[in-house]
């Protein structure tokens, strides 16, 4: 039987996720553009339809800060932020990661500021790249819905115990009205199990939780968190497919090929903006174009193996990045994606697109001036990364 | 035995864990702990060790009150809360200075929880610099005393007033100097429903600079010169003070700690120490104290 779609706001898609995975505590702080996500918890924790105790707080700081309490004390624990409020909450990022604490958070992709700007790029989780946590980049609405519970079950398996963001565009999957699936109550129960975890705060079986760690341990802390990470990785893609199994949607694990496997042009990018190359590919295929894309849904951990796979016959890689790291001049993908062929016989030119800062639109016409460029390296011409998308007249 | 173990590595005569011992002798068993970063969670848990005989949790330096809000909310949420108290010990920087904010949010949503603060008036942990909560003309490795300077120029922060003003039910003032006193106050604040609030005046050895065994002595100097009232306030009115009968003049107070040494040497330092005598008077005023 094909399942009933509605069409509902990307917040609420993924406020009804949150919702049926059944959290005991959400903490949150409202930002542009997350609101939509906590307006709607808020309204579901006002109508009775969650068990759980919803915190208003007064700042994101306090808002993680509250769920490392919550999580030590053994609840499931969600929260959604965006942007500076991300950047607020940096240093207790480390600290859930390092403590090992399963919180899920949806970060809605924001531009940081200065100059201010509340659109969409992808600056504010890249920049939290190394503080431990799991990171997935989501294509569509209903990917941002269906990431929840794989997040919560992928972060609470006790062999990796690391938090988790869902990362989904701001405004363009947020505040987007699509046909989706809303996630039943029953088959998320079959996929996610209760969180029943071996370690929390009680007082019948004392323990202590963020102790002090000098150079004589603390290193092995580090060691196995990049070990969890190694776990997840291989996890990402199992949990995937039980997904598939149990809903009957897929999305790719760590990564998902289109029109892949005999590309000479290969394109890699995360989030909503792999729509657009997708209908983009298929104009180009259809002129006789050997184009594919690489979507990397996992940027943490960061799946260097799979993505060596994936572009063993690739003539020309494109990454594409809504991020700049200032003084590089490079986006994150582009500068992982060329660390992880350095050393294997994959030698290919990888050239990097830096477009769609502050929430400046990609349409289908900027991917095929990409192409265009990339297609030029066979004659020889390239910069190894460039703004794409430039205003001539201000720049 | 304590619940708050032997073998941490305080120093001998260390207020934090005179007041940690109080407080755990105050609650009991069925007690959380949650400890912003400061000497009392560095030297009760070096890895793989711990003093701690409940529960107890370290996050950042700052987000304590927020922590203690989310292990709350968890209790209850997973119905478990009964009569388990919820207690944050921290000190003067975490509370009155880096964690204002989260302990802002904390009291006015209302948590159940008590929040003891640990006074020792200044960073210890990291060397002696000056809080909000260093009194006036204390020489600290950041306000030091020198050739054109007494010291601390600022007045203490008034943070049970701060606390009060956010409708908490019971606040209250105690010192490590008189144990019986802290551990009432500690067992009625966690007893009582909602957000509470303990300010524990603890002189630390190290940072005031005496004698490790003159801590108790030194505490009990700053009450009897009405340099430090105790009292309790509920629902924002006082409702009991610890009332002088024989006050001692400040000098009595400062002279026993290096850090107002410089008071006694410098010149204009008997002017000095008149405005510190005027704060004590102040005290006796407003609070009743005689």
């Amino acid at each position: 039987m094909r399942k009933s779609m509605v069409v509902v706001e990307g917040s609420y898609a993924v406020a009804h996720a949150v919702k049926v995975c059944k959290p005991h505590v959400i903490s949150a702080y409202p930002i542009t553009p997350q609101t939509h996500i906590v307006e709607d918890l808020s309204q579901f924790a006002a109508d009775g339809e969650m068990n759980c105790e919803y915190m208003n707080v007064e700042s994101e700081f306090s808002a993680i800060s509250a769920l490392i309490g919550a999580s030590a004390a053994g609840a499931r624990t969600y929260t959604s932020t965006t942007s500076q409020g991300l950047a607020l909450m940096h240093e207790a990022l480390f600290n859930a990661s390092g403590m090992r604490l399963p919180i899920v958070m949806t970060v809605v992709n924001r531009a940081l500021s200065a100059p201010i700007n509340i659109w969409n790029d992808q600056q504010d989780s890249i920049s939290q790249r190394d503080t431990g946590w799991i990171q997935l980049y989501a294509e569509d609405v209903q990917e941002s819905a269906d990431m929840t519970p794989q997040l919560f079950k992928l972060s609470e398996d006790p062999d990796v115990l690391l938090p988790s963001m869902a990362c989904m565009d701001g405004f363009i999957l947020s505040h987007v009205y699509e046909p989706v699936i809303l996630l039943e109550q029953g088959l998320t129960d079959e996929f996610l199990p209760t969180y029943s975890p071996e370690f929390m705060l009680d007082t019948k079986n004392p323990m202590s939780f963020g102790a002090f760690a000098d150079p004589s341990t603390y290193t092995e802390f580090r060691y196995k968190q990049e070990k969890a990470m190694g776990e997840a990785l291989r996890k990402i893609e199992e949990i995937a497919n039980e997904f598939k199994d149990i809903y009957g949607r897929y999305y790719g694990g760590l990564i998902d090929g289109y029109a892949l496997d005999d590309a000479e042009i290969v394109i890699m990018a995360m989030g909503s903006v792999i729509g657009t190359i997708k209908d983009t590919i298929d104009e180009l295929r259809h002129d006789g174009e050997s184009v594919g894309l690489l979507k990397v849904r996992s940027f943490r951990p960061f799946p260097a193996d799979a993505i060596r796979a994936a572009l063993k016959n690739a003539k020309v890689i494109v990454t594409l990045d809504k991020n700049i790291s200032v003084g590089k001049n490079e986006g994150a993908l582009c500068t992982e994606v060329k660390a992880c062929l350095h050393n294997t016989d994959t030698r290919v030119p990888v050239i990097g697109f830096m477009l769609g800062h502050g929430g400046r639109d990609i349409p289908m016409s900027m991917i095929k001036k990409i192409i265009n460029k990339a297609k030029l390296v066979e004659k020889g011409i390239f910069v190894e990364s460039e703004f794409a998308d430039l205003r001539e007249d201000l720049a | 035995m304590s619940l708050l173990k032997p073998g941490h590595r305080g120093c001998a005569g260390c207020c934090d864990a005179l007041a940690g011992k109080f407080v755990l002798d105050a609650l009991g068993e069925d007690t959380i702990v949650v400890s912003p970063t400061g000497c009392l969670e560095v030297f009760t848990t070096p890895y793989p060790e711990s003093a701690w005989g409940v529960p107890w949790v370290h996050s950042l330096f700052e987000n304590a009150a927020a922590v203690a809000s989310g292990v709350e909310a968890a209790l209850k949420a997973l119905g478990r809360k009964n009569n388990t108290k919820i207690v944050v010990i921290g000190g003067d920087g975490a509370t009155m200075d880096i964690g204002l904010q989260a302990i802002s949010g904390a009291f006015e949503r209302g948590h159940d929880f008590t929040y003891i603060c640990v006074d020792n008036e200044a960073y210890m942990n990291t060397g002696i610099q000056r809080s909000s909560a260093t009194p006036l003309y204390a020489s600290t490795t950041t306000s030091p005393s020198g050739k054109v300077s007494f010291g601390n120029p600022l007045n203490k922060k008034n943070m049970p007033a701060i606390i009060a003003a956010h409708g908490s039910p019971y606040v209250a003032t105690a010192s490590v100097a008189y144990a019986p006193d802290m551990i009432k106050k500690v067992k009625k604040a966690a007893e009582i429903k909602g957000p509470t609030y303990v300010h524990v005046h603890a002189p630390c050895c190290t940072g005031w600079k005496f004698e490790g065994s003159k801590t108790i002595e030194v505490g009990r100097l700053a009450v009897e010169t009405a340099l430090w009232p105790m009292y309790e306030m509920e629902n924002g009115a006082v409702t009991n003070v610890r009332k002088l009968k024989n006050r001692k003049p400040v000098e009595e107070y400062l002279k026993v700690q290096g850090r107002f040494k410089h008071l006694f040497t410098m010149e204009g330092g008997a002017e000095v120490i008149k405005k510190i005598q005027a704060i004590a008077d102040w005290n006796v005023k407003h609070f009743g104290l005689e």
